[in-house]
């Protein structure tokens, strides 16, 4: 039996797909994706590790898997890749926690 | 956990056709000939000789996970006597500046020392493809010193500078004397500036993925080794794991073979064809059969029809450009920044 699923991890492959009736806006997308992972101020092991804790933010399997990739081919330790990913839990985990403060402001305001 | 060889856990990988068979049988976008000749290379040739590398035996202290020599402690083959001593006699007739030592773990040929005094006396460089747990053995701790003494420019294998990534492919507490060894280079003055003592180091992934970028990872490299173990080298190598004895049985094993081959072709570099070591280099095996290269070797592809195929029936005019023998595997040094015996091919 066929799983049907929303995600295939064949689909990474398909990606250039979203070029075909929009063949302009994916040249500048590519165009400017390409020049955003180019070495720059940061080297381009630490935009790959940038880029892997935030699609564990994102929390996209195909973003995962090509940066994880990525990672370990600018040489990347599993070490240093579980730490992005560290950073990326901690900063979705503190922006959750800091809402609290509004939690705590709407409910001074509601309390006696 | 020790590791048997492939031969002698009798592994249907062991024979070199059974790997050439299942190298053939991917489907790939394109040959390697195709590619390389749509790069303007109709039928690749080597340009001249400049390194001689002699792969003296199988034997090996280690028996690492990724090794596509196959190597280990209970492989027994070593060059005899006679292929040696045809191998320094080429080189002594020829003009070829390098000789390049390899296994297996080279040192422990019986007649290791007795090729670097020769190949020195004849003014040639010579190199040693040094594990460097070799040098923790008690009958071979003077080893670096010998090494010194004769100016032996050593390319020492370290995959990672992580212990766990380096265990993981190369055994068991190999980090530990790995870095233990490289401490003693150190001391000796290996891999410091202005030593004229050249201490390279050789890293290829751990694992289905293309290396880093070479330079890039020297840098982190140096600045690692130094804070964690007042360890210092001269280059990094970055070299890529070719789909070869066990590195060809993990990716099988792991369902990665089809994926990896497809990076390795998808990843062509045209600019790295140009510095192919096959294109400068003649492999010799043990048992005196010519390669175009150690990878090559491993794969029982010897040199050419129309070239020479003992290292008995050689003069240097009759290699110097010869045709070169490709296969699948060839994707792997084109990969990328390019792969070689001296790290990769591009800048």
């Amino acid at each position: 039996m066929t799983m049907e699923t929303y995600y295939h991890p064949r689909d990474l492959a398909r990606f250039a797909e979203m070029g075909q009736d929009a063949p302009e806006l994916w040249q500048k997308f590519l165009e400017w994706y390409n020049a955003v992972f180019k070495e720059g101020a940061l080297t381009e092991r630490e935009k790959a590790l940038i880029a892997l804790g935030v699609a564990h933010a994102v929390q996209c399997p195909y973003c995962i898997d090509a940066y994880s990739t990525a990672c370990l081919e600018k040489g990347s330790t599993p070490e240093q890749m579980t730490e992005a990913v560290h950073v990326a839990a901690a900063i979705r985990g503190g922006a959750s926690l800091v809402h609290g403060v509004q939690m705590r402001d709407h409910v001074d305001k509601l309390s006696m | 956990m020790a590791l048997l060889t492939l031969l002698n856990s009798r592994h249907p990988l062991a024979d070199t056709a059974a790997q050439r068979a299942t190298l053939a049988g991917l489907p790939l976008a394109r040959t390697f000939e195709a590619t390389v000749a749509s790069a303007g290379y109709d039928r690749m040739r080597t340009t001249d000789i400049r390194v001689l590398q002699l792969n003296v035996g199988k034997r090996c202290n280690q028996a690492c996970h990724h090794c596509h020599v196959d190597a280990g402690p209970d492989r027994i083959e070593v060059m005899t006597p006679e292929v040696l001593d045809a191998c320094l006699r080429f080189l002594e007739g020829s003009a070829i500046p390098t000789v390049d030592i390899t296994g297996g773990a080279p040192e422990l040929h019986p007649q290791f020392r007795d090729i670097v005094r020769r190949a020195r006396n004849a003014g040639r460089h010579v190199m040693d493809r040094c594990n460097l747990t070799i040098t923790r053995l008690p009958n071979y701790a003077d080893l670096p010193e010998f090494l010194a003494e004769h100016g032996v420019e050593v390319v020492a294998s370290l995959p990672s500078f992580a212990e766990r990534q380096t265990d993981a492919q190369r055994g068991e507490g190999v980090f530990a004397d790995s870095i233990a060894a490289l401490r003693r280079f150190n001391a000796l003055g290996y891999g410091i500036e202005g030593s004229g003592l050249l201490l390279h180091l050789v890293t290829n992934p751990v694992g289905a993925f293309l290396p880093g970028p070479q330079a890039a990872l020297e840098a982190d490299w140096k600045r690692e080794l130094r804070r964690r173990y007042d360890v210092t080298f001269n280059r990094l190598y970055t070299i890529t794991n070719m789909p070869i004895s066990r590195f060809l049985q993990f990716l099988l094993d792991t369902g990665n073979l089809q994926g990896y081959m497809d990076r390795l072709a998808a990843a062509f570099n045209p600019a790295a064809v140009e510095g192919l070591m096959c294109r400068s280099t003649l492999s010799v095996g043990w048992d005196g059969r010519l390669y175009d290269c150690d990878f090559n070797q491993m794969l029982g592809l010897g040199t050419a029809e129309d070239a020479p195929q003992m290292i008995f029936d050689l003069t240097p005019a009759s290699v110097a450009t010869r045709h070169i023998v490709v296969g699948p595997h060839c994707f792997g040094c084109t990969a990328g920044a390019g792969s070689s015996c001296g790290g990769a091919t591009t800048s």
